[in-house]
């Protein structure tokens, strides 16, 4: 019983002397984990967007050489860079990836706000009850959430049947493959992450504000502009953002329910690498989207950050 | 006003029948007699009993549940350190970095962490010799990664709006850290923890593109089944599977809250003891 203990004071003592104390463990366990598996993976991706593909185990070449005489060279290749820019193909996908995530948010807002607001107002037992029920489809599996809109929409589907049985349309819309089956794929996988935050500021809101400003004479769609639109745009921007930068990158809904017209940045990257096995070019397709997302990123967790220290208080 | 919380009420009502009924429409399809899956032919149980043969697909399942509860573990209890220390360290260096690492993962597109792991790996294999080709351990340490930023958000969270006088007084009664963490701290964002694993055990079990890229030959997750199966086309065996999906992770979820209810009910009585023996 003692042995163990002895030995575990002897690390510690070990580690004080290092000066790491328990505290410090804390943070340092996952500290060194997100560097060596988030951080320095980046940096590796980087490195092998600058290489040539090559026909070898890994393929692609070396960066750095031992040139005669031990010298160290480093062989930096943009090859890979001017194929994006030359092949429009590239372009395309990156303009049509942004396209469909920038319409994608401002759907899941237009549809995501009036919920939020829903919820907030409801009676406080529902609210429970009706936040469950947003989140309770997020864990069942966003695979076959996807799945399931191809039965749905596609030409004998049962939303052509649906609308054909109500006589709205004589023969069946090509809804599948086209650009608005992803729209509602990304909508319909990314509402919970856009109704979360949205409820979150617009829960906080102070009645008494809009209280005062109907005391003031303004109209309630005056109030609703002036009060609580500003009062809630922390949620809109980190509800934006939590569904626009994955959908940007976005593969598995584009490759299931998008048609062969659909480029997307993130199924390019995946041929690029499963099918053309070009890792470079896979790569350099990575460093450019991370480039594109670089902005919205750090705007993310700006946001975080302020909202964390908002609950402090 | 009354216009507008009929707007409300209108778009709740189609916002919540969105979310559903594609789910409800695969739980009755998964019954369908018919292989056809837009054509009812009757009740029937049969694509069930397929799904029981489909031995594939039950060693995917259960790779995916291993890896699953491995990294949701894991994720948890690395989540659990990063979130302490966001909440309750204040200041201390390289914090900027620290959030940004934990916050980042939450967003980035999967393709990206999916080839930046892989290359990782493939680079230190190179290197180092570890890891000996690409299986469950890679799979599990991307899933990890990416899963312990929402753990760590989740605690995070708790913790900050978490009232820390019951912990400056167990520090002031002259408790260890260690000693406060277990006693006074893991209780009361327990209800934290368990979802945080919850979560990551789904995310686990959920994803597709981080686990095709880091997978090997020899080990291929449910996902990867049932994506492969999926754009051969719709199958009635797919959606028995959705069914069973969705009814275990039901009774997760409802057994979760009411564990979490009755903690926080048991909580509730200790402070109001606690309040009481005080006065």
């Amino acid at each position: 019983m003692s042995k163990p203990a002895s030995a575990s004071s002897l690390t510690l003592d070990l580690l004080s002397r290092l000066g790491i104390n328990g505290r410090g463990l804390v943070v340092l366990v996952p500290y060194v984990w997100l560097l060596l598996f988030f951080l320095i993976p980046f940096a590796i991706v980087l490195k092998i967007s600058f290489a040539e593909a090559d026909i070898a185990i890994p393929p692609y070449t070396a960066l750095l050489e031992w040139a005669e005489g031990g010298m160290l060279t480093v062989r930096l290749n943009f090859a890979s860079f001017m194929f994006l820019l030359t092949d429009s193909l590239y372009a395309v996908a990156y303009l049509n990836s942004l396209k469909i995530a920038f319409v994608s948010t401002v759907l899941c807002l237009l549809l995501g706000y009036p919920m939020a607001y829903g919820i907030a107002k409801a009676p406080n037992s529902w609210r429970g009850p009706l936040l469950m029920m947003i989140i309770l489809p997020f864990w069942t599996s966003f695979l076959i959430r996807v799945y399931a809109w191809i039965g749905i929409l596609k030409p004998e589907g049962l939303l052509n049947n649906f609308l054909i049985w109500l006589g709205i349309i004589e023969t069946p819309l090509q809804i599948l493959y086209t650009d608005v089956s992803i729209y509602i794929g990304i909508v319909y996988s990314y509402l919970p992450f856009m109704i979360l935050p949205l409820y979150a500021t617009l829960e906080k809101l102070d009645d008494t504000l809009l209280e005062a400003a109907a005391d003031l004479g303004a109209r309630p769609v005056k109030a609703f502009l002036a009060v609580t639109l500003p009062l809630s745009m922390p949620g809109i921007v980190a509800g934006s953002l939590l569904v626009f930068i994955p959908a940007v990158g976005e593969f598995v809904i584009p490759s299931l329910l998008g048609g062969p017209n659909t480029l997307m940045i993130g199924a390019v990257l995946w041929n690029e690498f499963f099918a053309n096995r070009d890792w470079p070019v896979a790569s350099a397709v990575a460093i450019a989207l991370l480039l594109f997302l670089v902005v919205p990123i750090m705007l993310f967790q700006y946001f975080q950050e302020k909202q964390q220290e908002a609950a402090k208080q | 006003m009354m216009r507008r919380s009929g707007f409300v009420l209108t778009m709740l009502a189609f916002g919540y029948a969105f979310l559903y009924v594609p789910i409800i429409l695969l739980i009755i399809y998964s019954f369908n007699e018919s292989r056809l899956v837009t054509v009812w032919g009757g009740w029937s149980t049969k694509w069930y009993a397929g799904l029981l043969h489909n031995q594939q697909m039950l060693s995917a399942a259960w790779l995916s549940l291993r890896i699953a509860a491995l990294s949701a573990t894991f994720s948890v209890v690395l989540g659990t350190m990063a979130g302490m220390a966001m909440a309750r360290f204040g200041r201390f260096r390289g914090r900027t970095l620290f959030g940004g690492m934990i916050t980042a993962p939450l967003v980035m597109p999967e393709v990206i962490t999916g080839l930046s792991l892989l290359l990782l790996f493939v680079s230190l294999e190179q290197f180092i010799g570890w890891p000996e080709g690409r299986g469950m351990t890679t799979i599990t340490i991307a899933h990890v990664t990416f899963t312990m930023a929402f753990v760590a958000v989740i605690v995070q969270s708790r913790l900050v709006s978490l009232d820390e006088s019951i912990e400056e007084a167990a520090m002031d009664l002259g408790a260890r850290p260690a000693k406060i963490f277990f006693v006074i701290t893991l209780p009361i964002i327990s209800p934290a923890i368990v979802s945080g694993w919850l979560l990551a055990f789904t995310l686990s079990l959920d994803d597709l593109v981080i686990a095709s890229f880091v997978s090997g030959p020899a080990s291929t997750t449910l996902p990867m089944v049932i994506f492969s199966s999926v754009r051969l086309g719709v199958t009635p065996e797919i959606n028995a599977l959705a069914t069973i999906i969705v009814a275990l992770v039901t009774t997760g979820i409802i057994a979760a809250g009411v564990f979490m209810a009755r903690q926080e009910r048991i909580r509730k009585i200790d402070e109001q003891m606690a309040a009481s023996s005080g006065t």
